[in-house]
């Protein structure tokens, strides 16, 4: 397992070397320094010299550093490295070298913890901030024997990740859905790859030990063996993926993978597909999960590049909302890639703001908000200096960052989330839904191509994203309200928990 | 949260300085906030590796027991970092750890126990064996862990002492312990002495299995990558049982940890060689593929992880990822360590359904910017033509259109393979060889140049000037590197034998500087073997060099079945990154075998002998004794094989590797084509003169 962790700057200046085993010795950071931090040529974040083995992430202004002498685990290397940094984001706001430099001696403290021997132990942040703490003063505390056993009781418990003693005067719980959709097309306008990555975020602030079951509108996978057309996967052929993807029924999503956080009792999901767990207190990432089938598209995008012998480039790119006229989204960035040796350009856009930004050689089009199926046009002029060593122009893809509330791209709902308290007391659950742009890239071809702008996915499903719908499985009947559709502009209204009842982007379940 | 405004201590000091600081403050100073700061600054001299602080050791073993918890974890990092250089002075600070052993505080007991067990010091590992003893009986759970992972670390500071004692007796029974973080730190601990020892074994029987598999859920996600990993020392003896297992571990797979995916893979992989039935198997592989394409969605590392896990896994349950190929599509911005191996997995995955989408997608990424990407997008468009024949032409459009474009080394690359695709279908393609020809100008890199040559001597009666393209060559026959000179001298043979008339002045030419006027003893040999070959016989010649070759494929890239069976046993370690046999790459890890039992599904892979697998470089066009029946047939394929010269690696494994670096580490290694890129230098070198890093 791991040998040490160490911690640099960008400079390569070592700000955390903690060896976990006789054979890290100091003269590793050296050596790291020299073969990846002063070397222009790195292209892997594993590195094997001899028997030594750098994993490494970066983050912010930093490079974490596991180092090993055998043949690891590198995914639970490379697993500790990504919570390491949420540990620090968790304990510092932020993880990089001024949060390292004003807060090491804590680092070293919380290292020695969640490693022994170098194998990670217990890294639940509610947990470590028991006894592990920015004060000092709590410190104090665990010096007491009783307390102490309490910290080590939850430490080492089936769940590690909640203390018993939570009180809440008002019980609530919210739920995030976001999701991430991920479009790669092709210039003529073909679908090459279109899904949703999507998060289920929630903040749980709820007395005790609650016990919750969470629905969502996920149809159950039947392994039918029929075959039927994967609108998104044509060239798969036949078998796994496609078998098993008899028709969503309406209303419903066919889930690819799910993903959960370790609260959630996989056995019972697997047995039954229900979603069961204890939460930890405040927020947490409940689930993740894949969608590849009928994933709606929020904006279109037809771009036309010509170029207009070595001195121009000329642009027409159009899009258009592709979701109900009474949402909006927010943010809405487009990036046009342009030449390396733009020299200057010119745009015109019928919405919006677009500029220039020569450092990303981009022409950035934002439109702060962009209603339902309206549609906006840019037509901009690059002019290229010419040079004497001409390179080729890779032609980057266009690419989208939006979001967009009351809408999920893969038709997701979430049809109930219980809580069970031995207490019985009652509880509030909120439940909103955001699509932002995952990887959203359209590619810009040559002229010929660009012509032909044909979507093979259009819309095939419409999703009614508030509506009331009874839960009637369940006699307590919990019902999910119609949340409106003209949102507060403020997407993060309702982190803040005094604000949400203003919050009209929640829908209460 | 604002509070550590530690920054203005990161700063170098000195001793004499510092030393005072720690000792001052006095009474006055109630919270020994002076002595904070001051072993604050100490610590951080220690991490900028200034090693005067050594000299503030007595002082800082002084301030070990002050009533403060924050002050005792400094003093035992420093401790910990300083106790090898100045053992004598360490030493005084191990009564304090023996009483804090004692202490009736759960956490100070397990801080003192896991302090006192990382001191490399004779002393502290002779004062740890019995109160160790104690504590892993302790009332407390924590301390238990803590206990269970202090015997592994005794056995790193010395085996001999800890295998004479009854530790690891110990440490086995309390594999019973009633508390799951415990029992996986016992395992962990466990598999930790296992991997560095030649005496131990380890098994695990079939109950234990299964009660190990029911504690999984009530287990952080670190432990149950622990007992995972353990698991791996069952060795199922009835398919029956392993298939019930491998079903109650794949609930994991759902887990948002990879390293518990990827090991539950592993585990799976594992138990599934012992299970029989054809539908239990494709059933369990179906629930492998979501799992690893949902790791696409972690960060780049992880990406990466699991996708050369995919080739992995892929070789060995061709069944697994078989409809996914679209969701291995790069981003523009993925980086270019996940782009290759995506390009690798999508060249694996294509098939003649899917090769149309596959060509567009590999031709857009022909215009990107990185040249090694570039290449290797290249170089799978004329490797499917080879794996797909039906789709062959059609990849050939697809490489005449990037020709078209005139980028050097896309010209360069699309000639070495179009030369591979004449070689797997003879006399079909021929009409584009004039296309080819057209380029000759701008191929400056021997690869490429050997494979034109190889084409013009080839298809000598096909091309009107063949002879005149191969005197322009031959004027610079002396500045070429040999693997130019070697197509050279074959294809000048190869005029003759076509063209008598045309070839008759040049063949005697280049014979003689092939025999006399280089130093290069394999130039020399084959010069001979042609002249003698070519004045003895001339129809057998004839026979010989323009015989029929073996055929090539493109599968030729699979790893031997050692070592496919051995990195399967490793899914998800470091090995699978570089996907080279364990001992290669990792020369202290303990190797792993299938083991036999009543209910292994096949034999496992019997080690002929115990050396490393043979080197031999994979495919048919080097391996000559293989195909050839009769002696004459033997000797041409020998013959030509060898002679063919057109960088013979190339042409047998027929690998997705850029064309740089002259090949020469490549040949070390059957699978070449697997291996990282970047480091390889550093990697033939590190496995071939051990350890780079001598510490």
């Amino acid at each position: 397992m791991l040998s040490g962790i160490l911690i640099f700057n960008q400079k390569g200046e070592n700000l955390i070397f903690r060896a976990f085993r006789s054979d890290c010795r100091p003269r590793l950071a050296d050596i790291f320094r020299i073969q990846v931090i002063s070397n222009p040529q790195v292209r892997s974040p594993i590195l094997t010299l001899g028997s030594t083995t750098f994993s490494h992430v970066k983050h912010e202004n930093i490079y974490l550093v596991a180092v090993t002498k055998s043949n690891a685990n590198a995914a639970l290397v490379f697993e500790f490295l990504y919570r390491l940094v949420m540990l620090g984001k968790s304990y510092f706001g932020k993880l990089d070298e001024e949060a390292v430099k004003n807060n090491f001696v804590l680092i070293y403290e919380l290292l020695d913890e969640i490693l022994d021997f170098g194998y990670p132990q217990n890294t639940d942040p509610d947990t470590l901030k028991m006894y592990i703490t920015t004060e000092g003063v709590k410190s104090a505390i665990a010096n007491s024997p009783t307390d102490s056993s309490r910290i080590t009781q939850q430490a080492t418990g089936a769940i590690s990740w909640r203390r018993s003693d939570i009180k809440y005067r008002k019980n609530e719980a919210f739920v995030d859905v976001i999701e991430d959709v991920n479009l790669l097309m092709s210039a003529t306008g073909t679908v090459l790859r279109a899904d949703v990555n999507g998060q289920i975020v929630m903040r749980a602030y709820l007395s005790g030990t609650p016990e919750c079951k969470f629905g969502l509108n996920d149809r159950l996978l039947l392994d039918t063996g029929e075959s039927s057309s994967n609108m998104n996967n044509p060239g798969g052929g036949n078998g796994l993926s496609t078998s098993k993807t008899t028709r969503a029924a309406a209303g419903s999503v066919t889930l690819e993978d799910c993903q959960f956080h370790q609260c959630v009792k996989l056995g019972r999901f697997d047995a039954d597909r229900i979603i069961s767990f204890v939460p930890p207190d405040g927020e947490f990432e409940l689930m993740r999960y894949r969608a590849t089938e009928n994933v709606n598209l929020p904006f279109k995008v037809h771009p036309i590049v010509r170029e207009i012998g070595t001195t121009k480039v000329e642009y027409s790119v159009a899009i258009k909302a592709n979701y109900s006229s009474k949402l909006f989204a927010t943010n809405v960035v487009i990036r046009i890639p342009t030449p390396l040796n733009t020299a200057k350009t010119t745009e015109r856009t019928s919405q919006g703001r677009a500029k220039y930004e020569p450092e990303q050689n981009n022409i950035v089009w934002k439109i702060a908000r962009f209603s339902g199926q309206s549609e906006y046009v840019l037509n901009a002029e690059a002019t290229l200096t010419t040079m004497t060593h001409q390179k080729a122009w890779s032609r980057p893809p266009l690419s989208l960052s939006f979001s967009l509330l009351m809408f999920t791209s893969s038709g997701l709902l979430v049809r109930y989330l219980k809580v069970f308290e031995k207490s019985n007391y009652s509880s509030v659950k909120w439940v909103r839904y955001m699509t932002r742009a995952g990887s959203y890239e359209i590619r810009c071809g040559r002229v010929s191509d660009t012509i032909r702008t044909v979507y093979e996915q259009e819309n095939k499903k419409h999703i009614h994203i508030a509506r009331v719908e009874r839960n009637s499985q369940h006699q307590k009947a919990e019902t999910i309200c119609a949340g409106q559709e003209n949102r507060n502009e403020n997407e993060q209204s309702h982190k803040d928990k005094k604000g949400q009842s203003q919050d009209t982007g929640t829908e209460i379940i | 949260m604002s509070s550590g405004g530690d920054a203005k201590l990161f700063a170098r000091g000195k001793v004499a300085e510092l030393r005072q600081e720690l000792n001052s403050g006095g009474k006055k100073d109630k919270n020994y906030s002076a002595k904070k700061i001051a072993l604050k600054k100490i610590v951080a001299n220690m991490t900028m590796s200034n090693n005067d602080m050594v000299a503030l050791f007595p002082d800082v073993i002084g301030c070990m027991n002050l009533p403060s918890l924050e002050i005792k974890k400094m003093c035992f990092l420093f401790l910990v970092n300083y106790s090898r250089m100045k053992p004598e002075v360490a030493l005084k600070a191990l009564p304090t750890l023996v009483d804090d052993m004692a202490d009736n505080n759960p956490l100070v007991r397990a801080l003192a126990l896991r302090t006192i067990s990382y001191v490399h010091v004779r002393e502290f590992v002779e004062a740890t064996f019995q109160p160790v003893k104690r504590l892993m009986q302790d009332n407390d759970p924590y301390v238990r862990k803590t206990a269970a992972f202090c015997v592994a670390k005794l056995y790193e500071h010395d085996k001999k002492m800890v295998e004479n004692s009854d530790l690891i007796d110990r440490l086995n029974r309390m594999l019973k312990d009633e508390n799951p973080t415990v029992v996986s730190s016992v395992l962990a601990s466990l598999v930790d002495i296992w991997g560095r020892s030649e005496s131990i074994s380890l098994t695990i029987d079939y109950v234990s299995a299964s009660k190990l598999v029911s504690i999984l859920a009530d287990c952080s996600e670190w432990c149950q990558t622990y007992i995972l990993e353990a698991l791996m020392a069952y060795v199922p003896q009835d398919s029956a049982e392993a298939l019930l297992l491998a079903e109650r571990i794949a609930p994991r797979l759902s887990h948002s940890n990879s390293a518990v995916v990827l090991t539950s893979c592993r585990v799976i992989l594992y138990l599934m060689n012992y299970i029989a039935g054809e539908k239990h198997i494709t059933s369990l592989c179906k629930k492998l593929s979501p799992p690893l394409v949902t790791l696409l969605s972690k960060p780049p590392e992880v990406q990466y992880l699991a996708l050369r896990n995919a080739i992995l896994i892929l070789q060995k349950r061709p069944e697994v990822l078989r409809n996914d190929i679209r969701v291995f599509f790069c981003n523009y911005n993925d980086p270019i360590y996940v782009k290759v191996t995506k390009l690798e997995l999508m060249f694996m995955l294509t098939t003649k359904e899917n090769i149309s989408v596959v060509l567009a997608e590999l031709r857009e990424y022909a215009t990107e910017i990185d040249v090694h990407f570039v290449r290797k997008a290249v170089r799978a468009i004329g490797k499917l033509a080879i794996k797909i024949e039906s789709a062959a032409k059609q990849c050939i459009e697809t490489l005449l259109e990037l020709v078209d474009a005139k980028i050097p080394y896309i010209v360069q690359e699309a000639t070495v393979v179009i030369r591979n695709i004449f070689r797997k279908y003879p006399n079909q393609y021929e009409s584009i060889i004039s296309h080819v020809i057209r380029n000759i100008d701008d191929l400056d890199e021997p690869e490429a140049k050997a494979a034109v040559i190889w084409i013009i001597g080839q298809y000598a009666d096909r091309i009107d000037n063949s002879d005149g393209l191969l005197q322009d060559y031959l004027a610079t026959f002396h500045d070429e590197t040999v693997e130019v000179q070697l197509a050279l001298l074959t294809a000048t043979v190869k005029l003759f034998i076509q063209r008598p008339t045309k070839g008759q002045q040049l063949v005697p030419q280049v014979l003689k500087w092939c025999t006399e006027e280089t130093d290069d003893p394999d130039l020399r040999d084959r010069g001979y073997m042609y002249w003698r070959l070519l004045s003895t016989d001339p129809a057998t010649a004839k026979q010989i060099v323009m015989g029929q070759k073996p055929p090539i494929t493109a599968e030729s890239e699979k790893l031997d079945p050692r070592t496919l069976e051995e990195l399967c046993l490793n899914v998800g370690t470091l090995a699978t990154v570089y996907l080279k046999p364990i001992h290669q790459v990792f020369r202290a890890a303990r190797p792993r075998r299938l083991l036999p039992s009543p209910a292994l599904q096949r034999d496992p892979v019997t080690p002929v002998y115990n050396g490393p697998p043979p080197s031999l470089p994979v495919g048919p066009g080097v391996n000559p004794g293989t195909t050839g029946p009769s002696n004459m047939n033997e000797a041409a394929d020998a013959a030509d094989a060898y002679f063919s010269g057109i960088g013979s690696q190339q042409m047998a494994s027929m690998d997705l590797d850029g064309a740089g670096g002259g090949g020469a580490p490549q040949t070390q290694y059957v699978v070449t084509q697997n291996q990282q890129q970047v480091y390889q230098p550093q990697l033939a070198g590190g496995a071939a003169t051990g350890e780079l890093l001598l510490l």
